[in-house]
């Protein structure tokens, strides 16, 4: 069997609903966080695929950009995790509720 | 040397920034320095290029356009970094908030604002939106040992970041459409094939509205608003909630009205509706809370609303109209926040409503100034939010969006009861206890004195901006 764009994009896509999944029912912090990446992930393959389809560079350079900015979101995100732990003593986040409604 | 022309607003305040970080950097312990100054220069510069760059139409590297409507966000997000600058300084030490830090991510983020509104590039778009929210996630959970200051963070940041993939998810399937991530390209693109237009544009526009919706807060993907604004320090919300709502509608207005502006009849109609939602939820649940800043969070949520009836009654007076809204919602918001961030002490700086009691009695000018703010979100003449109301209502009714706009006037009837109620509890329930307020010096009370002078300016004499507005509509569309 030959793997074709089609094959691609219906990896991104599952990737996409797994990570969108994975934010609304998960309930720890860090894996809520992995299920974002694997979205912006998600993306990339989506670009990196149209890309192909093109026959262009674009995409794929874009995907180089996405994976920058991804790095920096992650870094900024485990910062903020590390500095709620400190607070909060907890990864789970139906804990974290000093605001409410 | 027209590249860089074209970029010159940006590049002045990412200089500032780099040199505030390297103040801070260089500053020996204990030295005080007057930071935010340099943020100060940086921006007035930025404002005087935009000047000098108006009427030119400069582009930069094909992606970045200096037209008059990026330069007129530029301008407007300027002015918000300089309030904002100019309240923090009084607030900035007796929070307990590192400054150089401060400082430099504000810059930042103000410099992903400006890039967010100049840009004609989905590519440009992704990264500005990122340049301006990593800055502003940090912002919001400045104040490292404070529970409710990281809990927003946390909050802003998964939210955001969730919103973020479905906007690159989005800019993915723009590019198969098009082959380019460049927004004239993908108008051509969606053009040709108007008449019926495939799964794929479906899904691009889809995922960027959700990707805006996000940003400019609009419900249903408002829910991180309240939290991440009551969380952080007042002054920092102040800014987000004027800085990042103007930056994201002009990209907004600016993807949705040039790339996807064949599709009009499509999205107006989700988008009527969003709007609608999004102005009766932000009034409805505004009216029962009991913390200032999380009921002007909920006012901020319905001015999204209204924001972006202006979008979908995007006649010429319907696009000038949200370029007056922004400006006349940022300075009176803006304006709010800071007497909020001023009248808080280390013990008390949550903005409970019932901290506004008597305020009057114990400081009558920030009582007065709080009400004139209140009184301008609220739509009173003759404040600037009047003018701003009846310009967006205007336009909706002159496109025919008849129940846009009656429920845009219904709920901002309802919305003037809880910005009244503040101005009640501030003027008529004197307090025995005496409300301690801290002193504050000159740089706070000219912010303060501006913001007021520009909420009558805009309200009273609003025809120059309003001229501007519509000259800087023009050169896009």
């Amino acid at each position: 069997m030959t793997i074709t764009p089609g094959h691609w994009l219906a990896l991104s896509a599952a990737l996409f609903t797994i990570g969108l999944i994975g934010v609304l029912v998960r309930r720890n912090l860090i894996i809520i966080f992995m299920a974002i990446e694997l979205m912006l992930n998600a993306g990339n393959i989506a670009l990196v695929t149209f890309s192909n389809l093109h026959q262009q560079v674009s995409g794929q350079v874009f995907a180089l950009f996405v994976i920058a900015v991804a790095a920096a979101e992650a870094a900024v995100g485990l910062g903020i995790v590390l500095a709620l732990y400190r607070n909060k003593e907890t990864v789970n986040i139906d804990e974290i509720t000093v605001m409410r409604w | 040397m027209d590249n860089l022309q074209a970029i010159m607003p940006m590049l002045i305040v990412t200089l500032a920034a780099m040199a505030t970080m390297l103040a801070e950097a260089f500053r020996r312990k204990d030295e005080r320095m007057p930071i935010g100054g340099l943020g100060v220069i940086g921006l007035v510069g930025a404002i005087a290029a935009a000047g000098l760059l108006w009427d030119r139409n400069a582009v930069g590297f094909g992606v970045i356009q200096a037209d008059n409507f990026s330069l007129f966000v530029t301008v407007v997000v300027a002015v918000i970094g300089l309030f904002t600058i100019m309240f923090s300084s009084e607030v900035v030490e007796r929070e307990g908030i590192p400054s150089g830090e401060y400082y430099t991510l504000t810059l930042f983020s103000v410099v992903g604002m400006m890039m967010m509104a100049s840009a004609t590039d989905l590519l440009v778009i992704f990264i500005a939106l990122e340049i301006m929210s990593i800055a502003v996630y940090v912002l919001t959970g400045i104040k490292r040992t404070d529970a409710a200051g990281t809990e927003a963070s946390f909050k802003y940041f998964l939210l955001g970041s969730f919103s973020s993939a479905f906007f690159l998810y989005g800019i993915a399937f723009s590019y198969a459409v098009s082959g380019s991530t460049r927004l004239d390209a993908l108008s051509t693109a969606i053009a040709q094939s108007a008449s019926a237009p495939g799964p794929m544009v479906w899904l691009a526009m889809g995922l960027l509205l959700v990707g805006f919706a996000f940003k400019v807060s609009a419900v249903p993907f408002h829910m991180w608003t309240p939290d991440a604004y009551e969380g952080a320090p007042t002054v920092v919300t102040g800014f987000m909630s004027t800085g990042v709502k103007a930056a994201a509608v002009a990209a907004f207005l600016r993807v949705f009205l040039s790339a996807f502006e064949p599709l009009r009849g499509d999205w107006t109609q989700l988008l009527t509706w969003i709007a609608m939602l999004t102005m009766v939820v932000g009034t409805v649940v505004g009216v029962a809370q009991t913390n200032v800043k999380r009921m002007l969070a909920y006012s901020s949520i319905a001015h999204a609303g209204y924001l972006l009836a202006g979008i979908i009654a995007a006649s010429a007076i319907g696009k000038s109209a949200v370029l007056f809204y922004l400006a006349s919602y940022a300075v009176a918001n803006v304006g709010a926040f800071g007497v909020i961030a001023f009248i808080a002490t280390r013990e008390r700086n949550t903005g409970e409503l019932t901290d506004f009691t008597g305020l009057w009695y114990a400081k009558p000018m920030l009582a007065v100034l709080m009400a004139v703010f209140l009184l301008s979100l609220g739509g009173f003449p003759p404040m600037a939010g009047f003018i701003a109301k009846w310009y967006i209502f205007a336009a909706a009714v002159n496109e025919g969006f008849y129940t846009l706009a009656i429920v845009g006037v219904l709920t901002s009837v309802v919305s003037v009861f809880f910005y009244l109620r503040i101005v009640v509890m501030m003027f008529m329930s004197s307090n025995k206890a005496e409300l301690e307020v801290p002193p504050f010096g000159i740089v706070g009370t000219l912010g303060l004195a501006l913001a007021a002078i520009a909420t009558f300016y805009l309200g009273i004499l609003p025809t120059r901006l309003i001229d501007l507005a519509t000259q800087s509509i023009s050169t896009i569309f």
